[in-house]
């Protein structure tokens, strides 16, 4: 349906050749686009009913009563669907760790979070089907769970500002919501995502588009192919700087993958992308110290590189 | 009545503060706004998702910006 009507206002209402770069490209991003933001609308709504149940503070309730494995299962996975934005990581952070949270699995969940999203994941099953989608979130859940067990592990509770330990922390109410309340939180929450990464994702699909029709195939083999042993790494940095534009990244880095980028390079990008970004340390290093700072962005990036590496290999 | 915004600065909470201010004017009620900003202050609350709004000490929500009519409606 969807490359009928490409096709259609492309080839035939447009008159550009099949085959042209111009008519490729364009066909591209009119097909991409109408795609991403029907799979956006619907998905995001209905994560976002699943997450009106799933408050921090229900969240932090459950993870309370968890040690480490379950604790950093649970955490990984209730990542998921508790509503998380950067700005928040702070108060969230504190209010884990004093009801009893321990600190490896509230760094699982600090991970999983903003790693395992809606956003990410629509963008990949539109872009890169759904097996690559779902590679995705085993191997986010995995990264998020296997780091905190090792942070856990390290018993950095010391490298934790210390007046985190000493506030007082209040109680709050959890909301009983109606499922009316639900559907309402759903459209407002929908309406907003959309709002926020709408640009990103044409300026994606657009720069996307321009690749899949003007760069040559296979131009990227040679450097971001799975023979370059450094390709990875590379990738895991230059995510880091790209904070928040998920939606504007995966359409690039799949017209990339066209032109011959691994699909573990590419795995390992996005996961830097959403799971390392500097605006984040700077806003944890209100409640780390440096060191575990460092420790936290040190595994997660190595965790990272590994599961690019594996990919490389096997897919 | 005094209310209190709770935010560490991100766009929303200063969104949230101009909605509140504006519910104010709606409700034609006195009420001494505040703008909360420290962690700690912040954190007696038990509030994990900014911004939120607290009347007289009372959490009214949190983690969402509400639009001023919805904000009058609960003042």
């Amino acid at each position: 349906m969807l490359k009928q009507f490409a096709d259609f206002i492309t080839f035939s209402l447009l008159a550009l050749a099949p085959g042209s770069h111009l008519g490729e490209a364009l066909n591209f991003f009119i097909y991409d686009t109408i795609k991403i933001f029907l799979l956006l609308t619907t998905i995001i709504f209905v994560v976002a009913i699943i997450r009106s149940s799933f408050p921090p503070e229900r969240t932090k309730r459950i993870l309370s009563h968890n040690r480490e494995y379950v604790g950093n299962v649970m955490a990984a996975l209730l990542g998921i669907v508790t509503p998380f934005c950067s700005c928040s990581a702070v108060p969230l952070f504190i209010g884990f760790v004093e009801s009893g949270v321990p600190l490896g699995v509230t760094f699982s969940f600090l991970i999983s979070s903003p790693m395992v999203n809606e956003v990410a994941l629509i963008m990949l099953w539109g872009m890169f089907g759904w097996k690559i989608a779902l590679i995705y979130v085993g191997t986010g859940l995995l990264v998020a769970i296997v780091s905190g067990i090792v942070i856990g592990r390290l018993k950095m509770e010391k490298y934790v500002q210390d007046y985190v330990w000493e506030m007082q922390v209040g109680q709050q109410e959890i909301e009983q919501l109606t499922f009316r309340d639900k559907l309402v939180y759903a459209r407002d929450y929908t309406r907003d995502l959309l709002k926020k990464i709408w640009p990103y994702v044409v300026i994606g699909v657009g720069i996307g588009a321009f690749i899949h029709g003007y760069v040559p195939q296979d131009f990227l083999a040679r450097w971001a192919g799975r023979d370059n042993p450094f390709a990875v790494p590379v990738a895991v940095a230059l995510g880091v700087p790209l904070y928040s534009n998920a939606a504007g990244v995966i359409p690039i880095v799949s017209a990339l993958t066209q032109k011959g980028m691994a699909i573990g390079t590419v795995l390992a990008f996005m996961m830097a992308v959403t799971a390392l970004s500097l605006p984040e340390a700077i806003i944890l290093s209100n409640v780390l110290k440096r060191r575990l700072l460092l420790t936290f962005f040190g595994i997660v990036a190595t965790a990272i590189v590994f599961v690019g590496y594996l990919f490389n290999i096997i897919l | 009545m005094k209310l209190e915004v709770l935010g560490t600065g991100c766009a929303k909470c200063k969104t949230l503060l101009e909605n509140v201010k504006k519910a104010v004017e709606i409700s034609g009620k006195e009420a001494e706004i505040v703008k909360v900003e420290d962690i700690p202050s912040i954190m007696k609350y038990g509030v994990m998702s900014t911004p939120a709004l607290v009347k007289d000490g009372t959490v009214l929500f949190s983690g969402k910006l509400a639009t001023p009519e919805e904000i009058a409606g609960l003042l």
